[in-house]
């Protein structure tokens, strides 16, 4: 079975909607993505026939939720290739997951004086976690800084890359600039020194294959919402050696072995990270989005994407009062933008009421908006359920904006 | 000094007109076009409502009595519902703008402009606009108890 544009709408039901009696253009995937009807189904399913805790009871419902949830942990396993089951953490998303390494990882490994290197083109999640553990250590943030075209200085990463250096955290597809950052030669480079790399990879999941193993990284995260999942799941991998050295971040149930009040032993992987009863109807959902992404297939996602990037990249680059900002050739769909001089939020009002859905602002990552000097952009996120015509729609608004605006 | 309430009406009715939204954001970036920016020296941080997005700017005066808007935004569409609100609340006495409810800007459908998560300024403007009102009014109250 080829790609099918048309059949592929079907399957996503939010999109046959009208918004302001225009059809609904969603260009803020970068943000969110929406959810096929076998993602809707799973969840429904589950509260109307099959709901109860896991981990907790022998009773029938209970055992055939746990082993969902089981099979859920292996579907993701299996989606980014992990070596073990053990090294698949559930949690709230790609910033709970990063919350957990840097608390975790910052308890066992970091001590005052040493270093953290992360990239200045961080989402806010990638940047104030490793904040919070420098304060919290008396360690020093350091940003491999990335040039005009938005991708990374990296002949500036040897001198960045110290003794003192506990660990790199780096995005694995910008959110604001479309860069694919080349993970590889930073992974490379680091574990020369013996430094462990974590990706964030919840811009890259939904664009393109992502073999942990190939990569070599040691964490990889990323957020269900975002790859077409249920919201308030999200993965944590993590390689089993490092998570087996790292202590829990959060205590609760499901993470101990046995408990007193002379103290308390902890379970093993992957259970030692997931205190409490963890969010299971979302790991379900988002194995069912995994699944359903497998049967359009990644490698035809992928090809259809660099389609629509060519094309959408022409069609941005034909308006003459447009200016793009991230223009690396390596990039997911998600184009970041501004017009001559107009404000994103009257852009970004315009084009909402004619039923195109733009982010404006600052996206999450205002140290690229220092960088550039601006306040904020217009960002058109694309993924694979979006078309030429929609590219052509959103032209046409654009050019509307100027139009009124100028 | 027409009525507080009828120049809401009269705001209600004028966007009645317009059957499509992009030709009353088109009247609004008008109404923005035509209210003077305003002076530099209030064009700063002490008078700044800041929203996420986009800014606001916001000075008044007492004048014999009643209060004297200055507002801007760095935003057109969001100046244009600056100038709607100064229109209403200008040469206002601060008892007229601390009695009376607003109701243009729901009937204009303008509403998810003024929600406390739209991150424009200007729900915070309308507030600070009051805000300007109750201090001038107790300044004018004080006054009144030393003569």
């Amino acid at each position: 079975m080829g790609f099918n544009i048309e059949q592929i709408r079907k399957d996503f039901p939010i999109l046959q909607q009208q918004v302001y009696n225009k059809p609904l253009i969603y260009l803020d995937n970068g943000a969110t993505t929406h959810k096929p009807q076998v993602v809707i189904d799973t969840l429904r399913t589950i509260y109307e026939k099959q709901n109860s805790s896991i981990h907790r009871a022998i009773h029938y419902l209970s055992e055939q939720m746990t082993s969902r949830y089981e099979s859920a942990r292996e579907t993701v396993r299996s989606f980014i290739n992990a070596a073990s089951i053990r090294e698949i953490i559930f949690t709230s998303g790609a910033t709970g997951s990063i919350n957990a390494v840097a608390f975790s990882f910052g308890e066992k490994y970091v001590a005052a004086g040493d270093e953290i290197l992360i990239s200045e083109m961080e989402h806010h999640s990638n940047i104030v976690p490793w904040q919070m553990m420098c304060e919290r250590k008396g360690a020093q943030l350091k940003v491999i800084p990335f040039d005009e075209k938005g991708e990374l200085q990296l002949d500036q990463l040897d001198e960045l890359l110290s003794h003192k250096t506990r660990i790199v955290a780096l995005t694995h597809a910008s959110n604001s600039l479309g860069t694919i950052n080349p993970v590889k030669e930073v992974i490379r480079r680091a574990h020369e020194r013996e430094i462990p790399v974590l990706l964030d990879g919840a811009q890259m999941v939904q664009h393109g294959a992502v073999d942990v193993r190939e990569l070599d990284c040691d964490f990889y995260v990323f957020s269900s919402h975002k790859i077409f999942g249920p919201t308030g799941s999200g993965v944590l991998y993590g390689k089993e050696a490092l998570l087996e050295e790292m202590p829990p971040y959060q205590g609760g149930g499901d993470m101990v072995d046995q408990v007193s009040f002379e103290g308390t032993t902890y379970n093993t992987l992957p259970f030692k990270f997931e205190a409490g009863t963890s969010h299971y109807t979302g790991a379900i959902g988002l194995a069912a989005a995994l699944d359903y992404i497998r049967s359009v297939g990644i490698e035809e996602i992928g090809r259809y994407e660099q389609e629509l990037i060519r094309y959408t990249r022409e069609k941005l680059e034909g308006i003459e009062q447009l200016k793009i900002y991230g223009e690396s050739e390596k990039r997911i769909s998600v184009f970041s933008f501004l017009l001559d001089n107009i404000h994103t939020y009257d852009a970004g009002m315009i084009l909402d009421k004619m039923g195109i859905a733009v982010r404006t602002g600052t996206h999450c990552t205002q140290p690229v908006m220092d960088h550039f000097g601006i306040s904020g952009t217009i960002r058109a996120s694309l993924v694979f359920y979006n078309t030429m015509e929609e590219v052509d729609r959103l032209v046409e608004g654009i050019r509307t904006t100027i139009q009124m605006l100028s | 000094m027409t009525d507080f309430n009828e120049i809401q009406q009269d705001i209600v009715e004028e966007f009645s007109v317009f059957e499509d939204w992009l030709d009353r954001y088109n009247y609004l970036i008008e109404l923005g076009n035509d209210l003077p920016g305003i002076d530099p020296q209030y064009r700063t941080n002490e008078y700044l409502i800041n929203g996420c997005q986009s800014k606001v700017w916001l000075h008044a005066d007492l004048v014999d009595g009643r209060l004297q808007f200055k507002a801007d935004s760095d935003a057109i569409i969001v100046k244009g519902i600056v100038a709607l609100l100064v229109k209403l609340m200008n040469n206002r006495t601060p008892a007229e703008i601390l009695e009376n409810e607003l109701f243009f800007i729901d009937g204009i459908g303008l509403r998810q402009n003024l929600s406390p998560t739209r991150s424009n300024g200007l729900l915070a403007m309308v507030k600070k606009m009051r805000l300007y009102a109750m201090a001038y009014q107790a300044k004018e109250q004080k006054a009144k108890n030393h003569e």
